[in-house]
């Protein structure tokens, strides 16, 4: 474990981490007295056809010892894998017997704006004992993933994974596809969790800085450079090991539904390629993705395909997919190591020739620490060089906004906004907190080349959102408004927007566009690649473009569960 | 190959009609590094060159060879050639939600960012003994409630010893002004020793630069009476879980007030050190110590003693919910 948790707990901390190894739902029903390693053998529930029953429900489980009661569609956890064929019109009838309301949003999935299961939005919700019937034709293929989009359910268990085979088969094909799912579950209630933040925001927070660090980094800086060091941070209140709002303290990590310990096993033969379908479908956590001793070539990003890049590690942010392919030449093991970017704990899979092979897994990284580029922005100039022009005047505020007749931003903090970022940074090449100059060759989004052109070809409008926050008052927002007090964005059915986000915050936010893809642009305005849910690091200005060609109301949002429910929302209309 | 050629131009087109836009829209000069070399092709696309005329999915067979093109860079140039995607616009929903407003659509979502909330706070509860031998057991409670701008806040500290209870509550209303400051407004009431006494109160809480929890407080009370409270504390990590919580209280009052151990200007100044160890960061119990410096000789005859100068040793609690 890292230096940060406290010695006071880390024996009984030990099993909470891990988990079981004998976790989950068969541990809440009482099956794992039987064949306890057939588990990790036996393929996922996968259903497929184009007509599905699924039935919201709840189920005991047991990650780590104490029972808990999660949110479930047809008796698992995570939820059945859903294959579809790219052309099919698939039918998905669900029931909640739930006695709350309930729904389910096909994440990336580009439908009907009814059929997108957003509560206030889409639909009513489907009310306890009720269901709905989602009919849409589905023109897209790849990884993607399915969550429930009332309160907190998705962070209780409701969420699964969603292959569509394209139409004229796999463009890298592989022996072996294995969907690599990856969560945080928690034993907590999320009402309480999220009360606790409300509260304390940095509650969850255990990697703070002590009077240790202090003394070490005056050691090692002298006393005025660390001192130093400290002066912009504690003036401004603002708290550089602030990498991630809820860690292991409250969660356990999963892969398919396995803790660490249960050891979620896919098998291979020596020389065979296999397609490892990542997918973020956690509520709080960024993840960081490595194979120990295998090369990653991604080949998809957001269920879309992107020129081959081979990587050693890459950072997925919540709700994000990748399809990478491994070739592992030899006869053994290895771990799909998965570290929380705040490094307080990790999912853990194995793909090996034999069920009960295992390797190494390696230790978790150091905690990092947010640099003054995370909160200044383009202050340091050190992989940028290029565009400065480009910059300086998308920097000036007003500017942007001016296009279609709205207020400038002004740059004004507030009881909403802790900070702003005056120079963000523009640049794609950075790999994020953490990542940075670790060694290895790690994915930045600068990596991402779609295989295809763009649906926006041109621009008709601009856009610019700044993405806000209050980290100590725990209020998040788009333009210092929650989405309580905000109105609705309006695009006009067939214009292309170009919008650019401001992250005026010191957290990496994934924004989700509903109903229509996110184009996501270089510095230079070029095309890069086509996602659904955008990572936008602290003081990082990034554009995509939007084809606003599905009519209907919208949500966008951050895809961090706590931001979207502390205001961090918008409806979008497109009329 | 034509259609290719097609989304090429169109392509070129789209990525220079941003700086079009821009140049139209905002005054030109005097920006520095506006960059004007794309003005010649600033003719609109034709917005359906390349979408509409898309009808079958893109196949790359023969441009994907292999799979290891690590460290590829791909220039625009490359990307305006790109085979056109498989997007298909959705059709229109058949069932629109009705009209409603965003506190409806915020019910149905099951979404509330504006919630009402509380949290009560027991900072100090803790048994003393001072360096006399006299004991005492004081407390320094806080509660509030309300939504994330405004909140009812309640305090409370106060001393039961030897020679009575005394202490004061405060009732405000609480009001998110800054990122980091409150402005709470109520009224303040101090009993126990000597007559009790009213305050109108005015003041600012928050968090000042450097991490230091602050209140300031002015008091106006009965006969003229003003205050003014400063308190101001830290916190000091040795690990996650121990935390040292060095804290400062100054009181100053216009008038004195024999009876309640009151001198005008500054009455008193209390600093304490405080030691919790966090089993978890509801609960919290701690040693500390307290020195309390009380200035000017108005006392009431008959009043309780009060040192001037005290030392105390405290063992308490502190949780929160």
């Amino acid at each position: 474990m890292s230096k940060q948790v406290p010695r006071g707990f880390q024996l009984p901390r030990r099993r909470f981490v891990q988990g079981l190894a004998l976790g989950g739902v068969a541990a809440g029903l009482g099956l794992w007295r039987g064949n306890a390693l057939a588990q990790i053998a036996t393929p996922r529930a996968e259903l497929r056809g184009n007509h599905f029953e699924l039935e919201i429900g709840e189920l005991p489980v047991d990650f780590t010892g104490r029972k808990r009661i999660a949110t479930v569609v047809n008796g698992q956890l995570p939820a059945p894998l859903l294959r579809w064929r790219q052309g099919d019109t698939v039918t998905l009838r669900v029931r909640n017997r739930l006695r709350e309301t309930s729904s389910i949003h096909w994440h990336g999935i580009v439908l009907p704006a009814d059929m997108d299961g957003v509560p206030g939005l889409s639909f009513d919700g489907i009310p306890p004992g009720g269901e709905y019937v989602y009919r849409f034709t589905v023109n897209q293929a790849g990884t993607y993933w399915y969550h429930s989009h009332s309160r907190f359910q998705e962070q209780t268990g409701l969420y699964g994974p969603i292959v569509i085979e394209p139409r004229d088969g796999e463009r890298h094909p592989a022996e072996r596809d294995y969907v690599v799912l990856l969560n945080d579950w928690t034993d907590l209630d999320p009402e309480t969790i999220y009360a606790n933040l409300k509260k304390q925001g940095g509650y969850y927070n255990v990697g703070k800085r002590t009077v240790g660090d202090f003394l070490r980094d005056a050691g090692r800086d002298g006393l005025s450079g660390a001192l130093a060091e400290r002066r912009m941070w504690n003036q401004m209140r603002m708290d550089p090991t602030d990498l991630a709002d809820v860690s292991s303290v409250a969660y356990t990590y999963l892969v398919n539904g396995q803790t660490p310990a249960a050891n979620w096993t896919g098998l291979f033969d020596a020389g065979e390629k296999i397609r490892l379908r990542f997918i973020n479908g956690s509520s709080m956590t960024f993840f960081d993705v490595r194979i120990p001793g295998l090369k990653m070539t991604v080949v998809a990003a957001d269920g879309q395909a992107i020129e081959p890049v081979s990587v050693d590690e890459f950072r997925i942010g919540t709700a994000e997919t990748y399809d990478v392919i491994v070739q592992p030449s030899a006869d053994r093991a290895w771990t799909i190591f998965a570290q929380s970017m705040d490094r307080t704990g990790y999912a853990r899979a194995t793909l090996a020739p034999r069920i009960g092979m295992t390797a190494d897994v390696p230790l978790i990284d150091p905690r990092p620490l947010l640099s003054m580029g995370d909160m200044m922005g383009a202050m340091d100039h050190g992989s940028m060089g290029h565009d400065m022009s480009g910059m300086d005047m998308m920097a000036m505020p007003g500017m942007a906004m001016s296009m279609h007749h709205e207020p400038a931003p002004s740059l004004k903090t507030g009881p909403e906004v802790d900070m702003r970022v005056a120079t963000p940074r523009r640049n794609l090449d950075d790999p994020g907190v953490g990542l940075r100059d670790n060694g290895r060759r790690v994915l930045s989004y600068a990596d991402l080349h779609a295989v295809d052109a763009p649906i926006s070809p041109r621009i008709d409008r601009e856009l610019t959102l700044r993405l806000t926050g209050n980290m100590e008052r725990y209020l998040w927002s788009f333009d210092g408004k929650r989405a309580s007090a905000a109105e609705p964005l309006h695009l006009h059915h067939g214009e292309r927007v170009r919008v650019t986000l401001v992250n005026d915050t010191m957290m990496t936010h994934p924004i989700h566009l509903h109903g229509m893809w996110s184009e996501l642009e270089a510095p230079d305005g070029s095309f890069q690649v086509r996602k659904h849910t955008v990572m936008v690091q602290p003081a990082q200005q990034l554009s995509y473009r939007v084809s606003a060609d599905a009519p209907g109301r919208w949500a966008y949002h951050c895809h961090l569960l706590y931001h979207m429910e502390a205001g961090m929302f918008r409806e979008v209309v497109v009329a | 190959m034509r259609l290719q050629r097609i989304s090429a131009i169109a392509l070129a087109l789209g990525s220079c009609a941003p700086t079009m836009l821009l140049a139209q829209s905002a005054d030109m000069e005097g920006m520095p590094g506006m960059s004007m070399q794309h003005a010649e092709h600033g003719v609109p696309a034709d917005p359906h060159a390349v979408h509409h005329a898309v009808t079958e999915p893109a196949r790359s067979d023969q441009a994907h060879d292999g799979m290891d093109h690590t460290g590829h860079d791909m220039s625009s140039i490359d990307t305006a050639a790109l085979p056109p995607n498989d997007h298909v616009p959705p059709s229109p929903p058949q069932h629109v939600m009705p009209a409603m407003t965003a506190e409806q659509m915020h019910k149905l979502m099951q979404m509330n960012d504006a919630s009402v909330t509380g949290m009560l706070l027991i900072d100090r509860l803790e048994r003393s003994r001072s360096t006399s031998g006299d004991y005492a057991t004081s407390w320094e409670a806080e509660g509030w409630l309300g939504n994330p701008i405004d909140r009812l806040w309640v305090k409370t500290e106060g001393e039961r010893g030897s020679d009575g209870t005394e202490g004061r509550v405060a009732a405000l209303w609480s009001h998110a002004w800054t990122s980091f400051w409150d402005a709470q407004l109520g009224a303040r009431q101090d009993f126990g020793q000597g007559p009790n006494r009213q305050w109108a109160a005015f003041g600012v809480q928050g968090l000042a630069p450097y991490w230091f929890e602050t209140q300031a407080t002015f008091y106006a009370g009965e006969q003229g009476r003003t205050a003014l409270r400063l308190e101001a504390s830290y916190e000091l990590l040795f690990t996650q879980r121990l935390v040292l919580e060095p804290k400062l209280e100054l009181n100053f009052y216009d008038k004195d007030d024999p009876q309640r151990g009151v001198s005008s200007g500054l009455s008193d100044l209390e600093t304490g050190l405080r030691l919790r160890y966090e089993f978890s960061r509801k609960f919290a119990p701690y040693v500390g110590v307290n020195w309390t410096r009380r200035y000017g000789d108005a006392q009431a005859p008959g009043a309780p003693m009060f040192h001037a100068r005290e030392t105390t040793w405290v063992a308490g609690v502190r949780w929160w919910l």
